[in-house]
């Protein structure tokens, strides 16, 4: 067990950490604390993966993740909770409870599937996959279990966040592939912002319990 | 033989070490504290003060206390007193080491709680009542969360006791697993509600309504309230103890050999001062939470528990 492999897994360790937590967090600024925090470890994780494997497209991941996901977005998502004045706690679908054990659940069905399906790769790549598959899973639980559309998106955000892991934890990873991940991610953040305005605009507010009433009544 | 009497030196070291620099712990944080909020604070000395003040302040009993009331200081302080026993500081092999089994240690910190509780319902006014309730609400997730920490741990030591822990975890080559990280979230959040620290209780807070550790030692005055303090101190060392043992076992001296005492000692302080250091500065920059929350920041701290058990679990099923 060398320490490229431990340090690569101690920071997919704390992205997932960072994943559980954002679960477990009700107010909206914690939350985009968190997934800055996330981001910033992802990037950290790219650049060591970029200097064991000596890959210069991974140090060009780590700096786009810095950039992008570590500074410009949690910036324009802050800048959207004050311009909207969203200072309030976040409403959830389901109890907080609920949603940490089905997290669990989830990370477990992801290491259940995972683990075995690869048995043939090195030890820790399985786990660091595992792991990133955890992330990509509790994202969209997020996505699920918040009522707030800024809440959603934030899920929507760490989703790609284990993509990302997944991806600079595999060598040999086409560099377009991690790009065009991140140019989607900004371009469906600006596309989600305008969704945000227009909701905003119809509803008084960025819950889509709303959204759902209509939807029930157009059938 | 010579084994024996360095155990038994090395030992004794421990017990003074600990037992005179936990007022002095409590009187870093809280200087450190101070100093974070832009104030000047007590001087570090400060808690011995208290601690003699409360030694010669004349004692009081309620007329509807029982005459079990003296008793329950007594319990808290000796069951904190034997854990602290039980819990190597700097260095490993003591005497009292294959006793400090974990599961031992979760019990004497339950009786040590349990006498604060029974202590605060003493006198039966409501205030002692409410903190004992909200203790009990914290420690049933509390001891939980401990408890599926604990399996991890044994999991990869192939042992229960704190020494035998430390010993696998310096020696070893466990590396940096996951599951550890996990593990160790859940045993923060576990000291930090369990030595009555910011995010649950406020250690500081003068409310009686907010109070859950001092609500229950209202009634008690002088010594009694003495032997309430001096536990709580010694209940936050142990605590650093523990998650420094654990966690940063690294160069640990050994009883046996005199020679790595000094460089253990070294750690020891190093450690106990970074830890003096963090919590803080982690306190000040947190909200203590509304009281029915509490069990649910538990509840994720045995989850994470439960998480780092379920990957030790599945990676030894499935063949690492």
């Amino acid at each position: 067990m060398s320490l490229t492999f431990s340090l690569a897994h101690l920071m997919g360790g704390i992205v997932l950490l960072c994943g559980f937590l954002l679960l477990s967090q009700r107010r909206l600024a914690a939350m985009i604390t968190l997934y800055q925090i996330q981001a910033c470890v992802l990037a950290a994780a790219a650049f060591w993966q970029g200097w064991a494997q000596h890959e210069l497209n991974l140090y060009l991941t780590g700096i786009i993740t810095l950039a992008l996901k570590g500074l410009l977005l949690p910036y324009g998502l802050r800048q959207i909770v004050l311009r909207f004045n969203l200072r309030r706690a976040v409403e959830s679908g389901m109890g907080m409870a609920l949603s940490l054990i089905l997290g669990v659940g989830l990370i477990g069905i992801a290491v259940l599937v995972v683990l075995p399906s690869t048995m043939r790769a090195v030890s820790l790549t399985r786990e660091d996959l595992a792991i990133a598959l955890s992330v990509v899973l509790l994202g969209l639980l997020v996505m699920v279990s918040r009522r707030s559309a800024l809440a959603q998106i934030i899920g929507f955000l760490s989703t790609e966040n284990g993509l990302v892991l997944a991806a600079i934890g595999m060598p040999g990873m086409p560099f377009v592939a991690e790009f065009s991940v991140a140019l989607l991610v900004l371009l469906a953040f600006l596309v989600v912002g305008v969704f945000l305005l227009r909701i905003r605009e119809h509803f008084d507010t960025l819950d889509v319990t709303g959204i759902e009433a209509i939807e029930r009544r157009g059938r | 033989m010579l084994g024996f009497a360095l155990g038994l030196i090395a030992t004794l070291l421990h017990a003074a070490l600990v037992f005179a620099a936990a007022p002095l712990v409590a009187g870093v944080v809280g200087k450190i504290r101070a100093w974070a909020l832009g104030r000047r604070g007590a001087p570090v000395w400060q808690p011995y003060l208290q601690l003699y003040k409360l030694l010669r302040k004349s004692t009081l009993v309620p007329e509807t206390a029982t005459e079990l009331f003296a008793l329950w200081p007594v319990a808290c302080f000796l069951a904190t007193a034997v854990a602290m026993l039980l819990v190597p500081s700097f260095c490993t092999g003591m005497l009292t080491a294959p006793l400090g089994d974990f599961i031992t240690l979760i019990g004497l910190f339950a009786i040590a709680r349990a006498a604060t509780m029974l202590g605060g319902m003493e006198t039966g006014f409501g205030f002692g009542g409410a903190g004992a309730g909200r203790e009990v609400l914290f420690s049933i997730f509390a001891e939980a969360a401990l408890l599926v920490a604990l399996l991890c741990f044994v999991l990869l030591a192939h042992g229960a006791t704190v020494d035998g822990i430390a010993v696998a975890f310096d020696t070893q080559h466990i590396g940096i697993s996951v599951s550890l990280g996990f593990a160790l979230a859940a045993l923060l959040a576990v000291a930090l509600t369990e030595t009555g620290r910011i995010p649950t209780d406020n250690p500081s807070g003068h409310l009686e309504l907010a109070m859950v550790h001092e609500a229950m030692l209202l009634e008690y005055s002088g010594r009694f309230l003495l032997l309430f303090e001096y536990a709580a101190m010694l209940r936050l060392l142990l605590w650093m103890d523990l998650i420094g043992a654990i966690f940063i076992p690294f160069r640990l001296g050994q009883a046996g050999d005199v020679f790595s005492w000094p460089g253990g000692l070294l750690l020891w302080v190093l450690k106990i001062g970074a830890m003096a250091v963090v919590l803080p500065l982690f306190e000040v920059s947190t909200a203590k939470m509304r009281v029915f929350r509490v069990p649910e920041f538990l509840g994720a701290a045995m989850l994470l528990g439960f998480l780092a058990s379920v990957f030790l679990f599945v990676a030894a099923r499935i063949g690492s």
